[in-house]
């Protein structure tokens, strides 16, 4: 690129972020500094804002890049990840958008403390909604990072790390300023462009093979250097029983994963009714579905148009796949209408990483302030009296720490495919938080220890094999590439650690020497299914 | 004795929940305030006015005045047991069941026979289209399909009547006593 491109680039870039702060200074005016104002954004947003706001937060950079980049790569392969991520909806359609709706107040762990009342559950809950928004969070700053070294021109890792830096401070500022109400309405604002983006580059590309989407997938097998091949599974994941049961594991985390993450089931908070909550999922079921099947397209066209060698070159992992693509759909490398291109996508995928970004943090330092904080400073009685800080400011001291965790996490990582660090942060997702979820919805004899169990249950088995997994160490795209203590083969712990989730809850639940709370279980199920008394 | 008309008006003037409910349950463009904003109360009539006309399943001993009130523990239990809230329930889990083993078998056999079965997956269909392309986007639309179905019925077997159930719930819970 040259000089003069990066210059438009970087000012397409610089004008979305001043519009997204004047959004959050807008709303922050109208704050009241609640908790329940911070947290939930007053609750009146309509099923379709919510909708939005809801592919808002699932769209990340790992969608719009990732998968599409392991499309290019991979061929079909990536294609798991787009039916993946939206299988997953029906989960949270069907089982539990209405009910948290109905039980929750601002978190995951009010649903489950509703029945429990115990401070260790809401301790538990807390604590693991705190590390998968932590590692959701490392995949979306990756992305940033790779983004920004292409935009400048692979000025190397010090573009890469500021990035990152720079992400997480304006996104910290953001979520300490705004709370709720304006990371919603960021949710929104970033939907609407990157689907626009999505759409854009679709036409595009279906344009260019005259709307045959055969021709595309031909082209794209014959430039991938793979043949036919391209359009089966078994490239990525193909060969050994290793690869093939990471593929499985994979696909269990994304399905389930997606109903244990903190930040979506914050949104529901953010609707009047139950009815609301599912018809705002409805929404995002056809917003997101949408989007992936645009992804198919445009990852099959990078393949296509690109090619499969030229996108490996830019970036091993295959995150930059989707800004080459429009570089070449603009007329290419040098030309005005490729740089604009590409500086309106790579703008467009900034403002997705922001906004998500913005999300997560904000649901992770609600958890900390509402679940760790306020129940290690409630007194027996449950009065708020040896308090010193109020919620909000604890959240905002919070969003520091989780938004520094993160980073650090991210300088590490930058060489991980994002797609991928997703699909971690939803297996752990899947084994911490949904078992406890469903179980408390659903299980009339769950318990007090039942529901610790099954959290930590999941969580530790989780977070302790990925650690002693490839992706960590002992492969040359680990963490650590120098050290290797890799016990475990595979690098997608869902197979093994969401059972032991469920299996950790059920047996506490078995073995717990307190009755079960028939009247708190009859409170839950009525509530869930009723709205009685939901705030 | 009542009528559907006379509950609704009943359901409009009290000040909290429900008035978003039927705002934006029942047909219409949702009644979303603007963010800040708050809804003003609809009417001016005391809440009692509101709750005379509506028949609130009392559970046995519970008479009107007040002889004994049961606690809220008490009223959830109630209401659990009673036939309307069973047959929302029933109604609930008799589609969520099915469709959630229907569609993760589907989503979990598409997986695995990606993985065990190429062969089988990589057959052509049309042009260069193939088995597992066709399953790809087969998830794809069995996905809408279902939300759209759900979201139906929800509306259509569901709404109505857990919205009643909420009513009362709640008219119970407020005279319960309180001993929380």
């Amino acid at each position: 690129m040259t000089g003069d491109h990066q210059t438009l680039a970087l000012l397409l870039f610089s004008a979305f972020v001043a519009v997204t702060l004047a959004i959050t200074t807008r709303a922050g005016r109208r704050r009241r500094g609640s908790a329940e104002e911070s947290s939930t954004g007053g609750r009146l947003f309509s099923p379709m804002e919510n909708g939005f706001a809801l592919s808002g937060d699932y769209l990340s950079a790992a969608s719009f890049l990732g998968v599409s980049g392991l499309i290019a790569l991979n061929g079909y392969d990536g294609m798991l990840y787009s039916v993946g991520f939206l299988v997953a909806w029906l989960v949270v359609l069907l089982l539990v958008a209405e009910l948290v709706r109905n039980c929750g107040r601002f978190t995951l762990a009010d649903v489950v403390a509703a029945r429990m009342g115990e401070r260790r559950v809401r301790t538990a809950v807390g604590a693991s909604s705190v590390t998968v928004s932590v590692l959701y969070l490392v995949a979306q700053m990756v992305g940033a990072g790779s983004l920004v070294s292409l935009l400048l021109g692979g000025t190397g890792d010090a573009a890469r790390s500021w990035t990152v830096l720079g992400v997480g401070a304006l996104m910290v500022v953001h979520v300490a300023l705004g709370g709720m109400r304006a990371t919603t309405w960021i949710q929104i604002v970033k939907a609407v462009l990157l689907l626009a983006g999505a759409l854009a580059l679709t036409v595009l590309v279906l344009l260019r093979f005259h709307g045959d989407f055969s021709a595309l997938l031909t082209t794209a097998a014959e430039r991938s250097g793979h043949g036919r091949d391209f359009l089966a599974p078994g490239l990525g994941h193909g060969g050994d029983w290793t690869a093939r049961a990471d593929f499985i594991s994979l696909g269990l985390a994304l399905v389930l994963g997606t109903a244990g993450l903190p930040h979506l089931l914050a949104r529901f908070s953010t609707v009047p009714t139950a009815g609301s909550a599912r018809r705002s999922v409805v929404w995002s079921i056809g917003l997101i579905g949408g989007f992936y099947l645009m992804t198919i397209v445009l990852g099959f066209g990078a393949a296509a148009i690109v090619g499969s060698d030229a996108v490996r070159a830019s970036d091993p992992a295959g995150n930059t796949a989707v800004p080459l693509l429009a570089l070449d759909l603009g007329g290419g490398a040098g030309s005005t209408g490729g740089t604009v291109l590409l500086a309106v996508v790579a703008a467009v995928a900034f403002a997705t990483i922001l906004a998500v970004v913005a999300g997560i943090t904000l649901a992770s330092s609600t958890s900390v302030a509402h679940d760790l904080y306020t129940s290690y400073t409630r007194g027996r009685d449950g009065g708020a009296g040896r308090r010193r800080y109020g919620e909000v400011a604890v959240a905002r001291i919070s969003t520091v720490v989780v938004g520094g965790t993160a980073v650090g996490l991210a300088l590490l990582a930058r060489d991980l495919n994002v797609a991928f660090l997703v699909g971690l942060a939803f297996a752990v997702a899947a084994s911490a938080n949904l078992p406890v979820l469903l179980y408390s919805l659903f299980w009339r004899r769950f318990t007090t220890r039942g529901a610790v169990w099954s959290v930590y249950g999941g969580l530790v088995p989780a977070v302790l094999l990925v650690a002693l997994s490839p992706v960590v160490s002992g492969s040359p795209d680990a963490l650590f590439p120098g050290a290797d203590f890799h016990v475990f083969p595979l690098r997608n712990p869902g197979v093994v650690s969401i059972p032991l989730g469920f299996l950790a809850g059920w047996l506490g639940t078995v073995t717990s020497p307190e009755p079960p709370d028939e009247a708190k279980h009859a409170e839950t199920e009525v509530r869930a299914l009723t709205g009685a008394g939901a705030v | 004795m009542d009528d559907w008309e006379g509950r609704d008006a009943a359901a409009t003037r009290g000040e909290d929940p429900w008035r978003d409910v039927l705002a934006s349950e029942w047909g219409g463009p949702d009644a979303v305030t603007a963010p800040g904003g708050t809804a003003a109360p609809a009417g001016r009539e005391p809440p009692e006015a509101a709750a005379m006309g509506v028949p609130v399943p009392r559970p046995p001993g519970t008479a009107a005045d007040g002889e004994r009130r049961p606690s809220a523990a008490e009223v959830y239990l109630e209401v659990q047991r009673s036939p309307a809230f069973q047959e929302v329930r029933g109604r609930y889990r008799r589609f969520v069941g099915p469709a959630t083993l229907a569609f993760l078998t589907w989503y979990l056999g598409y997986v695995v026979a990606a993985t065990a079965a190429p062969g089988l997956m990589s057959r052509p269909v049309l042009g260069a289209v193939n088995v597992a392309m066709v399953a790809g986007l087969g998830q794809f639309a069995t996905t809408f399909a279902l939300a759209w179905a759900y979201a139906r019925h929800a509306r259509v077997h569901r709404d109505r009547a857990a919205l009643d159930l909420r009513w009362e719930t709640q008219q119970m819970t407020r005279e319960a006593r309180v001993d929380r």
